[in-house]
């Protein structure tokens, strides 16, 4: 006790010295993750702003100076026929192309983490092609897509752009839905069919209740990046204009303030969806 | 009077497991018969192919060769959604998802099974097991106890043919488990069916059970109730499997009436039954001896009974028992346990020289071992 007291009186220069660091990086990494923040939220902060933005000129069009207050463009959110077309096309698009690259590529998942080479040849295969999806350029994909469109002679529209969409959300709901199974326990389905079920309702009342969670991220993420691709979307779309299409361009003649109108309601839709989803994570837990 | 029909046949069943060029044999040309009503243990170290014998019973594995029959019908073949046993997993396996009551309804709600007689037939069951009013818990809100007696309970509801138990207690405490070995046996009486239980803990195989099958490498070593395990071990490994044994190696060196007088050492003879073993004088045997069944004294006892000289060499103050370690004058060491009575005093301290000596009825002529 006394020789550490005595430590102490010596080393009082050092722990000020100390406190003080530690005051500092206390400082330090609030400020930090702050600004990363800020960074992150700052564009989007900057859209639902000008949503809100009067327009002095005679056309309807955002400028970007603060000309004051309104909620005009939130009362006229419709008045923009082809924008609000190419807005429930994309909704459309997105919707059919989440729920059918949900079933492949949670089908998919399940067959990766089960099956093994004998019973599945080129497991291999499947995931360098799953890894190739998502690393590969969109632009090389878009530009090969649209080739491939032609040479079959196959009209660019919604077809096309759904079959675009599906290819490239199959691969992030399979890595999702197959990160959900790693730690699946065998034995629970054994259980249910040395209880009586057979495979098909082993699957629909055990496995798919369980992996659900994955499945719907998946679909979440695949919700996501269908709802606002534009690379891809803008090869393949033919006379079917999706909105970031739509967006991108009439970006050379002005921007009618209701794209930020609409491009406010898809971040809050988002931002339910994430409070949504902790909510109920935390009730069931 | 007609025999009943077994619960459970299986006849030459043969499983092996192929992993790239190899195979592996888990199960060789097994042969067994399990009684209605019985309490049947499958015993045996891990990768003795007692899992693997039960999951061929259960369907979850075909067998490579040979025929499963439960009561009399050949069920070689049919999935196990379609027999009429269940089984308990190491792991509980109760679907997280649902709750107690419809974990256990499970199996009675594939089986179309009327709603009120579903929740007559489920509540019943939990009171079997002592589950009452845990109904709407989930399983992880219950202890390992508790969710071990649901997944019991969800196999038991629906009235099998025969229960198979695969290491359902290996997750418990020890004191939990022993309170669960009574419980078992109570609710076995109770609802009368066969269980099947797989466990590599002698104790609980031994308390339980109405027979036991030893299992080595894939094949019965020895098939009998608990005491004849115990006491007549029929191999080497059985005796060395089933609690602390003492082997002692020797040499035949006169047969006669039933008895043979085995040579253990320079001038040290004991004399052993030889049950219906052919033994010529001259053959090399081993026999066994229970630690418990051992005497110590310090003058060489009278009477007829085995007597071996040694020095003790380890001293294990246990509770109930001392054990002592004992270096013959053969060389062998060997284990006696003695109860800690209140007349017992201190026995013997390390150091002593001491006599060991055992009725002949307690040493047991072990059969020839397999070649190798």
């Amino acid at each position: 006790m006394t020789a550490s007291a005595l430590g102490r009186a010596s080393e009082g220069t050092r722990v000020v010295r100390t406190r003080r660091a530690r005051r500092f990086t206390r400082l330090l990494l609030p400020a930090y993750s702050w600004l990363v923040i800020a960074y992150l939220v700052f564009p989007i902060a900057v859209m639902i702003a000008y949503s809100f933005n009067k327009v002095t000129t005679g056309l309807p069009q955002v400028s970007f100076a603060w000309n004051g207050f309104t909620l005009e463009w939130y009362r006229q959110w419709s008045s923009v026929p082809q924008l609000t077309s190419s807005f429930w096309l994309s909704i459309r698009l997105a919707v059919s192309a989440t729920v059918l690259a949900t079933i492949v590529g949670t089908l998919l998942a399940l067959a990766l983490v089960r099956y093994r080479p004998p019973r599945f040849r080129g497991k291999a295969a499947y995931e360098q092609v799953l890894f190739l999806n998502i690393a590969a350029p969109e632009i090389v994909l878009g530009a090969s897509l649209l080739g491939l469109f032609v040479t079959i002679n196959l009209a660019r529209g919604f077809l096309t752009l759904l079959l675009a969409h599906v290819a490239f959300c199959i691969a992030y709901v399979a890595i999702t839905v197959r990160a959900r199974m790693a730690g699946f326990d065998r034995s629970l389905e054994e259980a249910a069919t040395d209880l009586g079920a057979n495979s098909l309702v082993t699957f629909t009342k055990i496995t798919l209740p369980l992996i659900m969670p994955g499945v719907m991220a998946g679909g979440l993420m695949a919700f996501a990046i269908s709802i606002d691709d534009f690379v891809t979307s803008n090869f393949v779309s033919g006379s079917a204009v999706p909105f970031p299409v739509w967006v991108y361009g009439v970006t050379r003649i002005g921007i009618p303030p209701q794209v930020f109108v609409f491009g406010s309601a898809i971040f809050a839709f988002g931002i339910a969806c994430a409070i949504a989803s902790i909510v109920i994570s935390r009730r069931r837990t | 009077m007609e025999a009943a029909l077994p619960a459970i046949e299986l006849t030459g069943v043969i499983k092996e497991f192929r992993t790239g060029h190899d195979v592996v044999t888990a199960v060789r040309e097994l042969d067994l018969t399990i009684a209605e009503g019985e309490f049947f243990s499958l015993l045996g170290p891990s990768g003795c192919g007692k899992t693997t014998t039960m999951r061929i019973i259960a369907g979850f594995e075909e067998p490579t060769a040979g025929t499963v029959s439960l009561h009399g019908r050949d069920v070689t073949g049919v999935p196990p959604n379609k027999r009429d046993v269940n089984m308990v997993f190491q792991s509980y396996a109760l679907f997280p998802h649902m709750n107690v009551f419809e974990n256990v309804a499970f199996g009675l709600r594939r089986r179309n099974v009327a709603k009120d007689e579903i929740s007559r037939r489920v509540n019943e069951m939990l009171t079997i097991v002592n589950l009452d009013g845990r109904s709407h818990r989930r399983p992880r809100e219950l202890s390992g106890g508790q969710q071990q007696r649901v997944a019991l309970a969800r196999a038991l509801v629906n009235k099998p043919r025969a229960l198979l138990l695969d290491e359902p207690l290996g997750a418990l405490d020890l004191k939990l488990r022993q309170a669960m070995q009574v419980e078992l046996k109570r609710i076995q009486r109770e609802v009368g069916i066969t269980f099947v239980y797989v466990t590599h803990d002698q104790g609980e195989a031994l308390t339980m059970s109405d027979r036991i099958a030893v299992m080595n490498e894939g094949a019965i070593e020895q098939l009998a109730s608990p005491r004849e395990i115990y006491e007549h071990p029929s191999s080497r490994f059985v005796a060395g499997f089933i609690g602390t044994s003492n082997l002692l190696a020797g040499k035949a060196s006169s047969v006669s009436g039933g008895d043979a007088v085995i040579e253990v050492g320079a001038g040290e003879r004991i004399v052993v039954g030889t049950r219906d073993l052919a033994i010529a004088p001259g053959t090399e045997l081993e026999l066994t001896v229970r630690p418990e069944k051992i005497e110590l004294s310090a003058e060489r006892p009278a009477g007829p009974g085995c007597a071996l000289r040694g020095t003790v060499t380890e001293v294990v103050y246990l509770g109930t028992s001392t054990s002592f370690t004992v270096t013959t004058t053969t060389g062998a060491d060997v284990v006696v346990f003695q109860q800690n009575s209140a007349l017992a005093g201190d026995l013997a301290s390390r150091g002593d020289q001491i006599w060991l000596s055992w009725q002949p009825a307690h040493s047991y002529l072990i059969g020839q071992s397999a070649p190798g």
